[in-house]
């Protein structure tokens, strides 16, 4: 299969050219300049839109103007620009846009750093702009898993109609690994029924007001009844060396490669670890989770660039029948395989 | 009283407003006097005139007109405060062919979403602004507008309008004016009959102009608001003409439609074989270069560093490249960011039959120093046994590791001896092949064309010949 070396940022675009993106509106951020960077170089090669917009803001709602119009589109951004993105990711939302949005994230909070973080996991995860709604959200650990998880960001954008995101780390988007890449996408999904196409058939409404409360009470359980199925169908998981394992390291994006080394390195050493690696974050792996009690287990560690935002979900499937340890770096450090080990040996007596 | 006889609505108007919530759905939401329906119906007439009511999308803002898809039988598309020029910049773009109207008040276009109006303005979206200037924010109550005129009272300068608190009311459409890219652009009012009429003329140049791609309209509209001015329609229409005529002149300020090009707008290339060919499929690396079974490393932890502009990425980017050929796993992981710009520069390069964990070499089995501080930041974190590569040429003070392996080569010494420091980059993957006995140099250089795509020959010549050069200097001095 033909490989090409590429930076994680560089394969998400690739992604969207082979999902059959036909419009990226962005604003340059470090450390996801190189996705607008790469869809300026190649968006114009097919045709396809590229605008740099004048903002975050006025790149969302691009977001949501195309997406109405039925297209494929994506925008990329870090911490600061997701935050000014999250009254139109709401909008696009509540409107049912499908849309593919791809967070980089850095340290925070404020100007904070481009050091690699996974503060916006809340921001993100939680549906950060007002009112109820969810995002699906992605969480690739690999510049492979950036091309194939955001072709599959648009794939579930369209099949629920919803913004869906890629959410990784500066390390994931910085980082360059040989990728396969796949067959380019060949039949997109009809949206006659809804788009805007500036024709007789399609003239449609594209809104998110409901006026009357009960309209508006009634669309909002429509919605989660969604999250519901998404929460059904959707979860992805992988694991390493969890079958024997004894203590499990949770943890996604770069935190999950560094707990891959700590694992073989504790295997080395006798002792017996497993990754356990949410690949969705919203829909959350609930019931897998949810499991690991009976598993008569030493210990839980979730490792993660954030304070304590990853171990909070963890501890809600777990609902009291154990706790999961934290072991975290923010600030742009990234945890080391020996650290995981040492908080283990701490933790754990092991 | 007699009962009143609706003719006919111009078509450009659903019959009935379906999407208006409550009973009475043929009427507007309007109050009695207000300048929208006017405007409203100009917009229709001309769309039914110019039978473009099923190619035409609306644009529907934030605030009294928030509901004017209630009304238009066009695509609608209802959007975030101020946003309207942005969500229009992408729907004319996904549809190129449609007639895109972004329909907007002061509060929302001037204040809120002032930089949206200006950079859709400047990149000439092929668009036509309804700019309903009333001075006032009608749907919230009656507060102050960037359009509010100097000494005015509204609920939030109850005192009135004071300029050194509050500013000057905004004059948009000379704003606009100031700009290359627009079109047109064009003050009118509704205040009386003939400035209706010359409104009307307006409306149909705008909207002519985006069915002929003729770029970005701007037509601002002075406006009665009579809820919001707390008074009746007829003194309304009297008080634009004495108090807002004089601040907002009307007339064009800009006509160059006729003499504008069409925008074109390319097709989008979707076919499966064609997106492959232009993304180069052929040309990806199909990793047929066989592993050397006897190398002394098969899994290598590597950090490359030194000064930027020594070829630190570079090298590492090489040597990745060169991995992935032999079909190996790679990774390449960058200090990123301003640190770069500081002078110093590191990179992690993984190279490895397994499954890659973390792409930060934190304790490295090997290191290429190429100068001082680098080898002793980094000599510290590799591990025993490792291999340091060091820049001899840079570096006079040997390493103070004992438990690894040094090998100390000229790099800088060697690529100036090929004319040009920027060969370091191959007499470090030369020299690493040597070390390792992962990579034939031979076949390193096969590769040189792909690497350096796009490279004039004698460059690829020349960065062959540093690859052999750096691979011999290890093999002659210490095998
Ligand atoms: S508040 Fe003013 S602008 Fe709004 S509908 Fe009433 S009169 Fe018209």
């Amino acid at each position: 299969m033909p490989r090409k070396l590429m930076k994680g940022n560089y394969a998400a675009v690739y992604g969207a050219i082979l999902a059959g993106c036909k419009a990226y509106y962005g604003y340059p951020i470090t450390p996801a300049s190189e996705i607008a960077e790469s869809a300026s170089a190649l968006f114009p090669k097919f045709g396809r839109t590229f605008v740099q917009s004048e903002s975050e803001v006025s790149a969302i709602n691009m977001v949501y103007g195309a997406a109405g119009c039925g297209q494929r589109v994506m925008t990329g951004s870090s911490g600061p620009g997701i935050s000014l993105k999250q009254e139109g990711i709401s909008y696009c939302a509540g409107s049912a846009l499908p849309c593919v949005i791809v967070d980089i994230m850095r340290g925070g909070p404020g100007l904070g750093n481009i050091g690699p973080e996974q503060s916006d996991y809340n921001q993100v995860v939680k549906g950060g702009g007002h009112g109820n709604y969810k995002v699906v959200v992605l969480a690739p650990n690999s510049a492979q898993e950036m091309c194939d998880l955001t072709m599959l960001a648009f794939e579930l954008a369209d099949k629920y109609r919803n913004p869906v995101f890629v959410l990784t780390d500066g390390v994931i988007g910085q980082m360059m690994e040989a990728v396969e890449l796949p067959e380019p996408v060949k039949e997109l999904p009809d949206k006659s029924d809804w788009a805007v196409y500036g024709t007789a058939d399609s003239r449609h409404l594209i809104n998110s007001i409901y006026l009357d409360h009960d309209d508006l009470e009634w669309w909002n359980r429509e919605l989660a009844k969604k999250y519901e199925t998404i929460q059904k169908n959707e979860v992805r998981v992988e694991e390493y060396m969890m079958d024997d394992a004894e203590i499990v390291a949770i943890g996604y994006g770069s935190c999950s490669r560094v707990i891959r080394s700590a694992v073989d390195l504790a295997r080395e050493r006798g002792i017996k670890l497993g990754m356990f690696r949410p690949i969705t974050l919203f829909p959350f792996p609930v019931k897998e989770i949810a499991k690991f009690p009976d598993r008569g287990l030493k210990g839980i560690l979730t490792v993660e660039m954030s304070d304590g935002q990853l171990v909070d979900d963890v501890n809600l499937a777990l609902k009291g029948k154990m706790i999961s340890d934290l072991y975290n770096r923010m600030g742009g450090n990234v945890p080391t395989a020996l650290e995981i080990l040492e908080k283990i040996s701490e933790l754990y007596g092991v | 009283m007699a009962q009143k006889t609706v003719l006919r609505k111009p078509k450009g108007f659903i019959d009935v407003y379906k999407h208006k919530p409550g009973a009475e759905k043929d009427r507007t939401h309007y109050c009695p006097g207000c300048g929208h329906g006017i405007l409203h119906k100009l917009i229709a007439e001309a769309l039914e005139d110019y039978d473009i009511v099923e190619k035409t999308i609306v644009i529907s803002p934030v605030g009294c007109s928030v509901f004017a898809y209630y009304y238009f039988d066009t695509g609608n598309i209802q959007v975030a405060h101020g946003r309207a020029p942005a969500v229009a910049t992408a729907v004319s773009r996904a549809n190129p062919d449609s007639v895109v109207i972004s329909y907007q008040g002061d509060g929302d276009l001037a204040a809120i979403g002032g930089n949206n109006i200006l950079q859709a303005a400047n990149r000439g979206e092929n668009v036509v602004v309804f700019f309903v200037n009333n001075a006032i924010y009608g749907m919230t109550g009656g507060q102050m507008a960037p359009t509010t005129l100097l000494g005015q009272k509204t609920t939030t300068t109850p005192y009135g309008r004071n300029p050194q608190t509050d500013g000057y009311p905004l004059q948009m459409c000379e704003i606009i004016n100031q700009l290359t890219a627009p079109v047109f652009v064009t003050r009118t009012s509704l205040h009386d009959m003939p400035n209706i009429r010359k409104t009307r003329a307006a409306v149909r140049k705008g909207i002519k102009n985006a069915m002929d791609k003729k770029g970005f309209s701007f037509v601002e509209v002075l406006s009665m608001c009579p809820s919001g001015w707390k008074m009746d329609a007829v003194p309304a229409q009297e008080w634009i003409k004495e108090n807002m005529l004089p601040r907002f002149p009307l007339g064009t300020l800009r006509d160059i439609s006729e003499e504008a090009p069409a925008i074109e707008r390319p097709v989008p290339v979707m076919d499966a074989d064609e997106v492959k060919k232009i993304l180069g499929y052929g040309a990806f690396s199909d990793s047929n270069l066989e592993k050397n079974p006897d190398a002394a490393f098969n899994k290598v932890a590597l950090r490359v560093a030194g000064f930027g502009g020594q070829g630190i990425m570079s090298t590492g980017i090489a040597l990745a490249n060169v991995g992935m050929e032999y079909g190996y796993n790679v990774s390449w992981l960058p200090s990123y960011g301003p640190e770069m710009r500081g002078g110093t520069a590191n990179c992690s390069v993984k190279i490895q039959g397994d499954t890659i964990g973390a792409s930060e070499c934190t304790e490295p089995n090997m290191i290429i120093a190429m100068n001082q501080p680098s080898l002793e930041k980094f000599e510290k974190i590799l591990i025993p046994d490792g291999v340091i590569i060091y820049n001899s040429t840079l570096i006079d003070i040997e390493p103070t590791r004992r438990d690894v392996k040094v090998y100390n080569v000229p790099i800088t010494g060697i690529a100036d001896e090929l004319g040009d420091t920027r060969f370091q980059s191959m007499v470090n993957v030369g020299a690493f092949a040597a070390v390792t006995g992962m990579f034939d140099p031979g076949e390193i250089q096969g590769l040189m064309s792909s690497l350096f795509a796009g490279k004039p020959e004698s460059v690829i010549k020349l960065n062959e010949k540093a690859v052999q050069r750096g691979y011999n200097y290890v093999k002659d001095n210490f095998s």
